[in-house]
């Protein structure tokens, strides 16, 4: 008798193989982390290795051992030196530091779409308020005021004229951070009351959301209210590009809707998604995990 | 059960705790970080700093 040997399923070879150690960078337990938590435990061939940064003493030669870290830190400077660390030493992180590095620096990430071709609000870079000023005046009024590497439209000016250019910039300057030293204009983009989150994993636009405010700002940590938002060919297409431009893996693209079609301003690396993940349909964690899962088996 | 660090009043929390979540306690609204899960314990949450976000 000639026993027959049909491959095993997928369910079942994915438990006889060795599990991905997943590192789940992170500070605050948020909504999201802990979505993401869970969502890595239901999964067998994951061991979850989580990795509170206040916790963290790293060395060069004796890092945590994993096969991946997923990068869930909510400041961005430590998330970029652990991801430097770990990148130096091949193991994967989501996203890479390069990306990190970009995506948190409006002024690398601004680059990088232009240099792509992209559709991007015109902008203009300064280190002196009176430099500034020149630059506003270039743009012209209104006129946006953004730190370099800020979030969460924090510190965001929208300016209206001369005077309260002047006013804004001579208080910028006198901030603490170094960061207020770089002045970075962008020009104002008449855009309907909302704006588009766009989700890209793995190269695929999953998923998309509309953030619809009364103000000017329309982020979700502002109190936006978000509804689905269809993802277009040309919607689709442009966020992969724009994922492609900083070599993102799992981001958040931010568009605004004009006259002559989408403008990327702003791409997130440890994106959140609390406010989407009821209108867009999709299982943001799921496809994540799965996403660093892929990565760790391909590294 | 745990008390707010800010009102003193009572929380109550989910089974599904975990270390560093934050919750907002329900009588003031202040920003919780939990500090540990067994014994469950609480306490103010960092302020935000300038470099947070995504």
């Amino acid at each position: 008798m000639t026993a027959t040997h049909e491959p095993p399923p997928a369910s079942h070879l994915r438990t006889i193989m060795k599990k991905v150690k997943l590192g789940l960078l992170h500070s605050r337990i948020r909504t999201e982390e802990k979505l993401l938590f869970e969502a890595a435990r239901r999964r067998r061939d994951i061991e979850v290795v989580p990795l509170p940064t206040s916790k963290l003493v790293l060395d060069f030669d004796a890092l945590p051992v994993v096969d991946v870290v997923l990068d869930r830190e909510i400041s961005q400077s430590r998330a970029l030196h652990v991801l430097n660390m770990f990148d130096r030493t091949g193991v994967r992180t989501v996203n890479t530091y390069d990306t990190a590095r970009i995506g948190g620096d409006k002024v690398l990430t601004s680059a990088r779409l232009r240099q792509a071709g992209l559709p991007t609000p015109e902008i203009r870079v300064a280190f002196s308020p009176d430099a500034a000023l020149r630059a506003a005046e270039d743009l012209g009024y209104p006129v946006v005021l953004k730190p370099v590497d800020g979030s969460w439209g924090r510190l965001m000016a929208k300016i209206e004229n001369r005077t309260a250019a002047e006013s804004i910039l001579e208080h910028k300057a006198h901030l603490s951070s170094h960061y207020h030293g770089v002045f970075y204009l962008q020009e104002f983009v008449c855009k309907p009351d909302r704006d588009i989150r766009a989700f890209v994993i793995n190269g695929e636009t999953v998923a998309a959301s509309y953030r619809e405010a009364d103000h000017w700002l329309t982020n979700a940590a502002l109190g936006a209210k978000t509804s689905r938002c269809p993802v277009t060919p040309e919607l689709d297409a442009l966020c992969i590009s724009a994922c492609q431009a900083v070599g993102g893996d799992a981001i958040a693209v931010d568009l605004m809707e004009t006259e002559d079609g989408f403008t990327v301003h702003e791409v997130n690396c440890a994106m959140e998604f609390k406010a989407s993940m009821a209108c867009v349909g999709a299982d943001l964690p799921d496809m994540l995990i799965e996403h660093c899962v892929r990565v760790a088996r391909e590294n | 059960m745990p008390t707010c660090p800010e009102c003193g009043g009572t929380l109550e929390l989910g089974a599904d705790l975990m270390a560093h979540e934050i919750v907002d306690c329900p009588a003031c609204g202040t920003e919780l970080e939990v500090t540990s899960v067994d014994p469950v314990a609480v306490a103010l949450a960092p302020e935000e700093e300038e470099d947070w976000g995504e």
